[in-house]
This record gives structure tokens, sequence and C-alpha cells, in this order.
């Protein structure tokens, strides 16, 4: 039963983070999301690690921690580098593959 | 049955003589000459025409050959199975190409080469001033070939080669003057109406090989006894139609009357003598296939009888001499089918009346291009009128083919003519009474117009108009009339005295054995009463057209409502225009709108369809990222949903 | 499976009391959080809901045996990216705030519906399955494959448990034990985003920049003083940055001060710090051009006020002081 709360605690966490991306127009508020959704990962593999009393699941955490991390540098580099040329960083603005 | 017919028809195991092993020549040569002449073009004007009668003469010379080759036989030995080639090889159906020359074959491809070389000459003149006389005789020479084949053929697929062979050299000599839209639009008539009796002999064809699995003439016969009556009678059904169309039989008669357009010996050669008579022998040589049908025989009694008459009351009423001419031959041919129908018996004096009328006929139509080409090219009759002293040969020669087709002792046409009559009498029942007065009444008639043609071209006042100079036809134009016209004299009686019917009896009557049978009315009664009914039309038409005294009006008359009619060609046309010209365009014009709409449609629908489907889809790239990220999510969601359902 | 069992039988069903107390206050914070995230106009208060989301989950992890991560939770997460966030944030532009007007058609509903559509597949899935039921804090073991074999009465003789191994070290060992070549490709992959980061964010120069040459040529141009202000403070006596600098008359030199410092009257009087440089020994002709007049001192009065005079604005330079 524990392992389940905690399971659907990360997937009410998920959800959220993904209807934030789609819903949310500035970028950085979708990035927020997005890092939401790594989180609520990380929360499962806890749980299932605990659940079966090894640390495989806590050293998968930590990668994604480390990538998470990685990617939000590079993330938040476009944006600014997107700011700088369109001066906006709503999502809507970036359609240049509009037909 | 006959053992020793059907071992020989079956094996053709006698060892053929030279002349008949050479018979393929009488087709090769003819076909080489047309293929010479049509492809060399220009310079062969100069030559052409000879090269063609050379052909023809020389097919002649083969096929007489043949012919005293054959003579020299017993009787039983008279039927050789030259095979050429092997043309279909399958499992269930193979052919093998060949020429079946027997008595009935050699009978036709005598007259077909004889008279057919007569009119070559007689074009020589005739079209002496037509730039395109040379493709005029390779169309000749390529019909010759075409008729060679389909009556030498030994089945009926190669019979059918020959048979679409005459069709297009018809067609293409109807419409020799093609530019005329007339002329041009005679010829399809031609072709299509030919094209309708072909749908026959296919369905025959199948049957045939469905039923019999083999389309030869010896096997279909020699199973034909077997078969099942309504398989015969569907298969005879199916040829009668085919013969319709050929020898413009009711109701496939419409485009006789058309097809004059074409030259007049074409008219002598294709449509009098030759051509038109396939009809007849393609149902005499399938008699043992009608002996065991009852239906389909007296369904082609039917046809003829009614041709009969309506060539008879057709004739009657028509001004264009050859139309006239042509309504006679279809009467004939009538006869014709009447006596095929009738029997072994019936079947042989049809063909003795088949080779009398073509040389008559024949003889007629070349004296009416005589008279043309005096007239300048007219062929009003009631412009005619007093020729017999302008042209004194001209109308010889169509004297005597008068009488001939008329039917008087001792020419030609008593002979053959009377001998249907007499046959058409023979039966039980309601048929002999039926179809023997016809032929009597059609008799009779037959006197009546073709006297009125006569009298209206040759005697009476002469009603020419001011520019007519009419001379007489040069010699080569009338010594083929002068042979002609004795063959009119003589050969019904040479035929009679020779027994003819006793020579095509091993053909005739091959699969059955027919004991004579005595006709309802006596022989003699038939036959004088016969001739006073030819005597009475005659004279009817004297006095109306030929003595000095009678007034022949040069427009047409106003008449009773027989008479219009019988210029309308009893309505044929219309009755061809409405229940299958219009009906055939309605459904050309569906079949356009389906395949427009359904057809295409269906195509550019898919068109449509990937493309209004692709115009939808296209919604979606909208370049937004979020809308891109809701359209992944719902997939992740669908994924996950599978597998949910699936595997837990 | 046999493991299972094992594994079942030698634990507790379920979450201690304490556990439970905390997860079910934690958990309502950060769903709420994660709300506020989605729901919020401005940008800075998503931003701080998200750290307040990304504590909570600290806190769980600590929860659920793992401090190290915990930890790194914080310092990582909250720490650094949070962080990079608002620095971002202050860049666009603190007080943005979104419109809440959907520009595409329909996408809030869809994004609405999805994300339900997604948390209901998920917790179908979450819900549906079977588990093997929780173990304890206590039974730890580094190496399940080698508990596999080894069997599990064994196991525990064999293997350390946590209770031996604290988190970190065991955490480092499965790493560097385990997962070498992973670590050292994250690690690539770290200085690629660092390069990545550098290269996004260089900004080209789009005229050209003004270097030390150019500068004095246009100074001279201008005719403005071509050499550097002087530094400031008493040469070996005192060198702070409001002390103005003397010049060999001992007059003060006001450009030696921010001119900041001049203007909010924070430049420092020279009695303070070099009494012998005091401007009473300097005949006036010699005192520095704009030096403001002092009062007059009596004689053998000590010096007054150092510094305590009230600021007034130099006045104008005169025009061209006798220059001896």
């Amino acid at each position: 039963m524990s392992v389940t709360a905690y399971l659907v605690l990360a997937c009410v966490l998920f959800a959220i983070g993904g209807t934030t991306v789609l819903v949310r127009r500035n970028s950085i508020v979708v990035f927020m999301g997005i890092e939401l959704m790594l989180n609520a990962a990380n929360l499962a593999f806890l749980a299932f690690s605990r659940m079966w009393g090894t640390l495989d699941g806590q050293l998968a955490a930590f990668f994604v921690m480390v990538v998470a991390a990685a990617e939000v540098v590079v993330g938040l580099a476009i944006i600014v580098s997107l700011f700088r040329t369109r001066r906006t960083v709503s999502v809507d603005d970036e359609s240049l593959l509009r037909h | 049955m006959n053992a020793i017919d059907l071992t020989l028809l079956a094996a053709g195991a006698a060892e053929a003589p030279t002349g008949v092993s050479l018979m393929w020549l009488v087709i090769a040569i003819p076909l080489a000459s047309a293929a010479v002449l049509l492809l060399a073009g220009r310079v062969a004007d100069a030559w052409g025409h000879l090269l063609g009668v050379a052909a023809s003469a020389a097919a002649f010379v083969v096929a007489a050959w043949a012919f005293f080759e054959l003579l020299g036989r017993e009787a039983g030995e008279r039927s050789f199975n030259l095979g050429l080639f092997d043309w279909i090889t399958g499992d269930e159906f193979s052919l093998q190409a060949g020429l079946r020359i027997d008595q009935l074959s050699i009978s036709f491809v005598l007259l077909v080469t004889f008279v057919g070389t007569l009119i070559h000459i007689y074009s020589v003149a005739y079209m002496s001033h037509d730039k395109d006389r040379r493709r005029f005789f390779a169309y000749l020479n390529l019909f010759v070939a075409a008729m060679l084949l389909l009556v030498l053929g030994n089945s009926y697929l190669v019979l059918f080669v020959g048979w679409e062979g005459v069709g297009l050299a018809s067609y293409l000599l109807i419409g020799f003057w093609n530019y005329r839209t007339d002329y041009a639009v005679a010829a399809k008539k031609a072709f299509v109406a030919n094209r309708v009796g072909d749908v026959g002999l296919l369905i025959a064809m199948m049957t045939m090989f469905a039923h019999f699995g083999s389309l030869s003439f010896d096997d279909v016969f020699a199973q034909a006894g077997a078969a099942k009556v309504s398989v015969l009678t569907v298969i005879g059904l199916a040829l009668l139609l085919a013969a319709c169309g050929k020898s413009a039989q009711f109701p496939l008669q419409s485009w006789l009357g058309d097809a004059m357009a074409g030259p007049t010996p074409v008219s002598a050669l294709i449509h009098a003598a030759t051509m038109v008579t396939a009809g007849v022998y393609l149902v005499v040589r399938s008699g043992p296939i009608y002996s065991h049908t009852p239906n389909a025989r007296l369904a082609v009694l039917v046809v003829g009888a009614i041709t009969l008459l309506y060539g008879a009351i057709v004739g009657c009423a028509k001004d264009d001499m050859k139309k006239a001419l042509a309504a006679s031959t279809m009467s004939q041919i009538g006869y014709m089918m009447l006596a095929a129908g009738l029997g072994p018996i019936g079947a042989a004096f049809a063909i003795m009346h088949l080779l009398t009328h073509g040389f008559f006929k024949a003889g007629l139509f070349l004296g009416a291009g005589s008279v043309m080409h005096a007239m300048q090219d007219q062929v009003n009759m009631r412009r005619f009128g007093g020729l017999a002293t302008a042209m004194r040969v001209t109308w010889i020669t169509m004297l005597l083919g008068w009488l001939a087709i008329l039917g008087i002792p001792p020419f030609s046409g008593f002979w053959s003519k009377d001998k249907i009559i007499e046959e058409a009498f023979i039966g039980e029942g309601w048929q002999p009474w039926v179809f023997g007065l016809v032929a009597m009444l059609g008799a009779g008639i037959t006197a009546f117009y073709m006297s009125r043609l006569f009298f209206m071209v040759f005697h009476g006042q002469a009603r020419w108009t001011d520019d007519q100079h009419p001379h007489e036809a040069p010699a080569l134009m009338t010594v083929p009339m002068a042979i002609l016209a004795l063959g009119s004299v003589a050969l019904g009686g040479i035929l009679s005295l020779v027994g003819f019917a006793e020579w095509l009896k091993p053909v005739t009557q091959a699969f059955t054995e027919v004991e004579e049978q005595e006709p309802v009315l006596p022989v003699i009664v038939i036959t004088l009463t016969t001739l006073v009914l030819v005597l009475a039309g005659a004279a009817l038409a004297w006095v109306r057209f030929g003595s000095r005294e009678a007034k022949v009006p040069i427009l047409p008359p106003p008449a009773g409502a027989l008479v219009k009619a019988a210029r309308e060609d009893l309505f044929q046309d219309t009755a061809n225009d409405v229940f299958l010209v219009r009906p055939g365009q309605a459904a050309v014009k569906g079949l356009t709108v389906l395949d427009t709409n359904v057809v295409d449609g269906a195509v550019r629908g898919i068109g449509w369809l990937v493309q209004t489907a692709g115009e939808k889809v296209r919604r979606w790239q909208n370049g937004y990222v979020r809308s891109y990220a809701a359209t992944m999510l719902a997939g992740v969601i669908l994924l996950a949903a599978i597998v949910l359902a699936v595997r837990l | 499976m046999n493991d299972v069992a094992i594994l079942a039988a030698s634990v507790n069903a379920s979450m201690t009391t304490a556990e439970q107390f905390l997860f079910w206050i934690v958990a309502p914070i950060v769903v709420l959080a994660a709300g506020a995230l989605l729901i919020s106009k401005r940008a800075v208060v998503t931003a701080c809901s998200v750290m307040v989301t990304m504590v909570g989950l600290a806190f769980l992890y600590v929860g659920l045996d793992a401090p190290f991560l915990g930890v790194v939770q914080v310092v990582v997460y909250t720490g650094a990216i949070m962080m990079l966030f608002v620095f971002v944030l202050m860049l666009v532009g603190v007080d943005i705030s979104d419109s809440f007007v959907e520009t595409i058609r329909g996408q809030r509903w869809i994004g609405v519906m999805l994300g339900a559509g997604l948390l209901a597949v998920l917790v179908a899935a979450a819900l549906r399955a079977t588990l093997p039921t929780f173990k304890g804090p206590d039974n730890f073991n580094l190496n399940l494959l080698d508990r596999y074999e080894a069997g599990w009465s064994e196991a525990s003789a064999a293997y350390q448990t946590v209770s031996e191994y604290s988190n970190p070290t065991g955490v480092a060992t499965i790493l560097f034990r385990d997962y070498p070549f992973t670590l050292v490709v994250t690690g690539c992959l770290l200085i690629i985003a660092a390069m990545g980061a550098v290269v996004l964010t260089h900004r080209d120069r789009l005229t050209k920049s003004i270097r030390q040459g150019d500068l004095a040529a246009l100074r001279i141009k201008h005719g403005v003083q071509v050499t550097p202000p002087p530094s400031p403070g008493v040469y070996a006596r005192h060198n702070a940055a409001d002390v103005p600098a003397v010049d060999p008359d001992g007059r003060i030199i006001e450009t030696s001060v921010a001119s900041v410092l001049r203007m909010r009257g924070q430049m420092a009087r020279l009695t303070g710090v070099a009494q012998d440089l005091l401007p009473g020994d300097v005949p006036p002709a010699h005192r520095a051009i704009g030096a403001p007049e002092l009062p007059e001192v009596p004689d053998g009065a000590p010096a007054a006020g150092d510094g305590s005079e009230p600021d007034s604005p130099p006045p104008a330079e005169p025009e061209g002081g006798e220059a001896k």
C-alpha cells in the first residue's frame, strides 16, 4: 500500500507537470513543468528502490538529477538566446514551422 | 450413317492429288497480289489492274484443275482435308488450320473465281477513269482471298477468319469513294450489321467448343448426332443469326440497299454473287447440325420465307436500279435459305440456285453498270426508258438475265427456282402449304418487279434528260456480260442434266439418309401455276411500264400505304433505329455518364479524399509547440492504455 | 518467487506511523504547490511554488531512506536549478505575467483533458500492479543479484546491510563499482552542457568594439583630459577612496575622488589626514583650481573641523588662475 501511495503521488505530480507543458505559454514555466515531471519520476524510482531493498533505484534517481541539471543549463541558455533575439518568452511565438 | 463417308471425312485418308494439294494457292495468290498492290503504292498504278486480273485468273486455273481431279474420283472419295499448319495448340483445345476440298467447297470456289475473274476484267474498263483503280483491285483480290478461305476452311474457326475477311473487304469496297459521307456511312452500316451477325457465329462456336470440344467440321459433325437437341438448337439459331447478317436476311437486311453505294462491280461480285451467299454456305455446311433440330430448321424456313416476300415487295417500289436489284438479291437468297431449311435435298437445290443466281444476278448488275456508264452514272430508272435500241448488247444480256430470274424455261432460273418451290411443298401439316404458297407468290411478285425494272430501263418512251447520249459499253465490259449471260441461259440446264444434286449428295446427306418424298401438290400443278403467275406478273409490268402507251411519271407518283411503306424499305431502318440504335446510343451515353461519374469519380474521389484528408490533417501542423506536445501526450496515453488493457 | 516470499516474510508490511505522518502532511503541500505552478499568473510565483515542491520532495526522499538524494535534491535542484530559473526570470523581466487568454483554439481544454487522461492511465497502472510488499528500512542490500544467488539467510550474512553502510557510501559503492562507465559518460554530458550554454548565449558583436586607442583618439579630438584622473589618497599617508590627492603645491585635486562621493559631500578633508598639508600654508595663488575657500583660521588655534563643515558643491572653476 505504501509504495502505491508514493506511486500515486508521483503520478499526480507527473500529470500536473504534463498539463503545465500543454497549457502554459511562458516557456520558463513550461520548463518548470518539465522539471516537475522529472522529479515525479525520481520519486517513483526511490519508492521502488525502497520496495526492492536495493540502491539501484537511488542511483538512477541520482543520474536523473545530474542529467536534469545539464538539461536545465542548456534549455535556459536556449531560452535566453531566444529572448535576446525575439524579446519574447512565449512558446507560441516560436512557430516558424507553421504552414 | 454412311460408314464410308464417315471415315473418309474424318480421316481425309485418301491421298490428295496434286491439284487438290495445291489448293492453298487459290487463297495465297490473290492475297499476295493484294499485298503487293497495297504496298507498292502509286508505283503500281500502271500495271496494278493487270496483276489483279492475273491473280484471280490463276486462282481459277488451280481451282479448275482440282475440280477435274475431283471429277475423276469415285463419289465417296471426293473429300480431302488439306492440313496447313498447327494453329492453336493447347491442352484443352487444339486446332489445325487447314482446307477442306469437297464437292460443296469446290463448287463455291469455281463460282467465286470464275465470276470473280470476269468481274475483274469488267472493272478494268469500268474503273478506268478512277485514279484509285489499283487500290480497287487490291481490295477485290483481298475479297477473293477471304471468300475462298471462308468456303475452303475445314473448321469453323478458319471459316470465321474468312468471314471476317469478307466483311472487311465489303466495308472497304462499299466505302471505296469515302470522300462521300453517305457512302462511308453505308459502309459502316454494312459492317455493323455484319457484326451483329458475327455475334451469332461466335456464340455458335463457343457452344460447339463447350459441348464438342472442337471446332473442326469433322469433329463437330461426328458428334452432332449424339448431342442434346437443345444444344443443337442453340447452335443452329446462332448460326442462323450469323447467316442473316452476312446474307442480308430479315432482320439484318437493311444494309444491302445502302451497300449499293459502292462501285457496280463490287455490287455485282460481293453483293450478288458471292459474299451474300456465304450465309447460305454456312447453313448448308452445317446441315448435320440442322438435320437434328427441327426448331432451328423451322426458324431458317421462316426467315427465308419472310425475306423472300420482303425483298419482293420492296423491290416493286424502288426507282433506283441498283437498289431494286439489291432487293432482288435479298429475295433470291431468301429462296436459298428456304431451300436450305428444307433439309438435305432442299440444300442441294439451294446451292444450285446459288450458282445460277450468281451468274444471272452478276450479269444483271454488270448490265446495270453498263447502263450507268452510258447514262453518266445516273441510277434513277424514271429517267431511263427506250435504251434497247441504244445499247443492244447490254439489252440482250440483261434480257437473258431477266428471263433467267423469272424462271422461264429453259433458262437457268427455271431449273433451280422451280425445284425449290417444289421442295417447299414437301412436308407434313401446315408447313408445305404455307411455305409453298409463299414461294409461289414470291415468284409472281419477282416476275412483276424484275419486269418493271427491265421495261422501265429499256422499253417504253425515252425519258432521258437532254444531256444524255447513251452508247454501248466497251468490249472489256460487254464480253464478261456476254459470258455471264451464257451462264444465265445454260447453267441451270447443264447442272440439272449432270445431276448436281447427286454430285452434292455425299456432302449434304453425309450424316442423314433422306428418302425422297412427294410434294403435297402434284409437280405439274406447281410448275404450271408458277408459270402462270410469272407470266401474269410480267404482263402487268409490260402494261404499266413497258408498252409504248405506258406513262411512266418522272417523279414517283402518290401511292397507297403499301407502296409508300415499300419505298421506305418497309420501315426496317426506322425499326432498327428505334429498337437498336437509339437504345444503343442511350446505353452508351449512360455508360459514359457512369464512366465519368462513377469510375472516374471513384478515381478522382480518391484524389479528392486524399487531398481533403491532407487538408484537414495539415491543420495540425500549426507550428505551435504546445499543440505538438498535446499530440505526443495523446499518443503516449493511447499506448499506455493499450498496454494496460492487454497486460494488466 | 522464492525471493519475494522471503522478502515478505521478513519485513513489516507497511509504512511506520512516523513515515505515514510525514507522507500525509508533505504530500498535500507538494501537490498544492504543483497546482500553484499550473495556475498562477506571475512567473516568479510559479518559480517559488516549484521550489516549495522540490523541498517537499526532498523531505519525502529522506523519508524513503534516501537521505543522500534528499540533500542532493535540495542542493542541486532547489539551490542550483531553480536559482538558474530565477536568474533567467530576472533577465526576462521579473514582473511579467501571462495572459490567460488561450491563443490556440481548444488547447486549454485539450490540455486539461489529456492531463486528466494521463493521470487516469498512470494511476490505473499503479493501482493495478501487484507489488511485493514494502521493505523496512533495515534491509537494504547492495546487490540484488547476489542475494538471489546466495539465498536470503546467507545474503544477510554475506552482505552488510545498510546499517553498516551509510547511505552515501552505499550509493557511492554502487556507482563506482557497478556503473563507472555511466559516470564517465555523465561527466562528458556535463561538460558538453556547459559548453553548450556558453555557445548558445554567446553574443556576436555587431558593432566595432571601442578600444583604448580609440578612446584616446576621441579624447584628444574633443580636447578633454587625456590622461586618466589622478588616484585618490595622499601619497604614503592615506589611500582611502574618499581622500583627495594633493598636488605638489598642497592643493587638493578634486578629480581624484569619485564624483559620486564629491556630490554627496563625502570627500574627506585633509585636516583629518595630513596635518602638515593644510591649505593654510599654501598661498592662495597656488591653491588647486576649484578648491573651496577655506575659512580663515586664527593664529595659534588648533585646526578646526575636520570634515564637519557642511558640504557645498565645489564652485565653478575660475577662469585661468594666475600661474606662477
